[in-house]
C-alpha cells in the first residue's frame, strides 16, 4: 500500500482530539504562519481541558477585528483566526505561552480576558525556552539548562546550577498530544517545506507531539520537493491536510 | 513653565543606529528600535536578525509590497534582500543562546544603575509578554536600551533598583533616551551625551541614581 497521510479535510485529521489535550499550535501571532482552518475545525470538533502551547495563545475574534480596522490592512486578511476562538469557546483551561496579552493598553486579547474571569491559567515563559523545552521533546531529551531566565520571575520553582560561570535554569521537555502546524506545500509522506518566515514555531512543533497534522496550500507528487529543499522530513508528520484556495499563499516578495 | 525639547523616537532611533558597525548582526525590538533599521549609513553592511526566524532582511515594506510570509518580531512587513536566511525558532533561539547577537536594542520600562532592565510587564497589569525580549537581554553581547528618559507622569525610569519584574539583571550596557546617551560601566552609570539645550544638572535630576561625568560630556552627535 502506498504511504498517504493525506486526508480529506481539516475535520477528519482532528477528530481524536480528546478532552484534556495538549495542544502545540505553530506560527508567531501573525496570519502567514497560523494554521487557521487546522484551529476553526478544532473549534468545531470541541475537545475541551485543552492545554495550548504555542507563542500566543489567543488573540481571539474581537481582537482581531481591531488589527484589521486599525492597523495594517494588507497583514490582516479576511480568513485570519488564530487560537484565541478556542478560548473563547471554552475549550482551553491552560496556556504554556510567551506573549499571552495585547502589546496595546487599549485592547485586551481573549486569553487576558479569560485569565481575568479565573477560566484559564498560564505559564508564561521566553520564546527561546518554549521552542526549545518543544525542541527538547521531539529530540528524545528530557530536559535541559538554559542561561535565559534566572532571577526573573521565569525562574520560579526550576533548579539553577552553575555552568562556565553563569547560571542556568533546569527546564522540562513539553511534549503534545497533538501539533497543528502551518506549512506550504507537502506530498503524501509528509515531508514539508515552509514559506519566509512562517518556519517559526511550525517546524519546531511538527514532531513535538504523539499526532502532527499539517495545513498547506499545496500537495505535489513525491519528488517534486527535492531532498535537499525538504526543511520537515515526512517522519515527523502524521496527517497532511489542504487549505482552501482563499487561504493560500501571495508571493508578494521574490526571493 | 516651558518645557524644554526632546528628542522624539526618530531620533533617539538614529542615535542608536550610531553604534552599529560593518558586519554587525542586530536584533531590534518593538517601538523605537524598530526605527533604526532606517538609519543605516549607506555603505555599511549591518544584517537583521528577527528571533520568528530571518537573518539579512531589508527595510521595512509599504503596504503594497507587504508579504504575509516575511514580517519581523512586530509583524510588521519587511522586504526581501540578497543574502537572506530563514531558519526554525530553535534555531533562532540557538544563535541568540549562543552570543551570535552582537547589537540588540530594545525598549524599557526601568533601568537600575546595575544594568538590571524591567521592560515586560506594563505597570497595572496582571501579566506581560516576556516574548523574545528576555532571551535577547540576557545573552546578546551588547545591549542597548532606547526610552523616554521619565515616565508620563515625570519620575525617573533610570532608578536605583528596578521595582517591576525584572527582564534580564545586569545585562544593559547603554541606555539612549530623549535627553541623553548614558554607558552603565563598573563604577556606574557615565552620562557621555545630553540632548541639546539640557545640561547634566538637569539630566541628574531627573535620574534617580548618581551620573558620573565623561571626561569627553558632549551634546548629541546623531551624523
Amino acid at each position: 500500500m502506498p504511504v498517504n497521510k493525506v486526508l480529506d479535510s481539516p475535520e477528519e485529521a482532528l477528530k481524536d482530539v480528546f478532552d484534556g489535550a495538549f495542544v502545540l499550535i505553530g506560527g508567531f501571532g501573525n496570519p502567514g504562519a497560523c494554521p487557521t482552518w487546522l484551529i476553526r475545525a478544532l473549534e468545531k470538533q470541541g475537545a475541551k481541558n485543552l492545554t495550548l502551547v504555542g507563542n500566543t495563545p489567543g488573540f481571539g475574534r474581537a481582537m482581531i477585528d481591531l488589527m484589521r480596522k486599525y492597523g495594517d490592512v494588507a497583514l490582516m486578511p479576511e480568513w485570519f483566526e488564530d487560537g484565541g476562538i478556542l478560548v473563547q469557546n471554552g475549550q482551553v483551561k491552560h496556556a504554556i505561552c510567551s506573549f499571552p496579552v495585547s502589546p496595546s493598553p487599549l485592547v485586551k486579547t481573549a486569553f487576558e480576558e479569560a485569565l481575568d474571569r479565573a477560566e484559564v491559567t498560564v505559564e508564561i515563559l521566553p520564546q527561546g525556552t518554549l521552542a526549545e523545552r518543544c525542541r527538547a521533546a521531539k529530540m528524545g531529551i528530557a530536559a535541559f539548562y538554559t542561561p535565559t531566565g534566572p532571577e526573573t520571575i521565569v525562574e520560579k520553582g526550576k533548579e539553577v546550577r552553575n555552568f562556565n560561570g553563569r547560571p542556568h535554569l533546569l527546564e522540562h521537555a513539553v511534549k503534545g498530544d497533538f501539533s497543528l502546524i502551518r506549512a506550504y506545500k507537502a506530498d503524501r509522506w509528509g515531508n514539508l517545506i515552509y514559506r519566509g518566515t512562517s518556519r517559526t514555531l511550525n517546524a519546531v512543533f511538527a514532531g513535538a507531539s504523539t499526532v502532527n497534522i499539517a495545513e498547506v496550500d499545496e500537495i505535489v507528487e513525491l519528488g517534486e520537493l527535492k531532498p535537499e529543499q525538504i526543511v520537515t522530513p515526512g517522519i515527523w508528520v502524521d496527517r497532511v491536510v489542504l487549505r482552501p484556495k482563499e487561504g493560500w499563499v501571495k508571493e508578494v516578495q521574490k526571493w | 513653565m516651558v518645557e524644554k525639547a526632546k528628542l522624539d523616537r526618530e531620533i533617539i532611533a538614529l542615535r542608536a543606529a550610531k553604534e552599529f558597525k560593518d558586519g554587525d548582526i542586530v536584533n531590534l525590538g518593538i517601538g523605537i528600535p524598530t526605527y533604526a533599521s532606517n538609519f543605516i549609513p549607506v555603505g555599511r553592511e549591518v544584517i537583521f536578525h528577527t528571533e520568528n526566524g530571518c537573518l539579512g532582511f531589508g527595510p521595512v515594506a509599504d503596504p503594497q509590497t507587504a508579504d504575509l510570509d516575511l514580517v519581523n518580531a512586530g509583524t510588521q512587513a519587511v522586504t526581501a534582500q540578497l543574502g537572506m536566511s530563514f531558519f526554525d525558532h530553535a534555531d533562532s533561539f540557538g544563535m541568540i543562546r549562543c552570543g551570535r547577537i552582537d547589537i540588540c536594542v530594545l525598549g524599557g520600562l526601568q533601568v537600575s544603575e546595575k544594568g538590571d532592565l524591567a521592560n515586560w510587564i506594563t505597570p497595572g497589569r496582571k501579566i506581560g509578554n516576556i516574548g523574545g525580549g528576555m532571551d535577547l537581554a540576557f545573552n546578546a553581547k551588547k545591549l542597548i536600551i532606547t526610552m523616554e528618559h521619565v515616565t508620563k507622569n515625570g519620575e525617573p525610569k533610570i532608578v536605583k533598583e528596578c521595582t517591576y519584574p525584572l527582564t534580564a539583571p545586569h545585562c544593559v550596557n547603554l541606555i539612549i533616551t530623549d535627553m541623553a546617551v548614558i554607558e552603565i560601566t563598573g563604577e556606574g552609570l557615565v552620562l557621555k551625551e545630553v540632548a541639546p539645550g539640557w545640561t547634566a544638572d538637569e539630566i541628574q535630576a531627573l535620574t534617580e541614581p548618581k551620573l558620573l561625568l565623561a571626561p569627553d560630556l558632549k551634546e548629541i552627535e546623531l551624523i
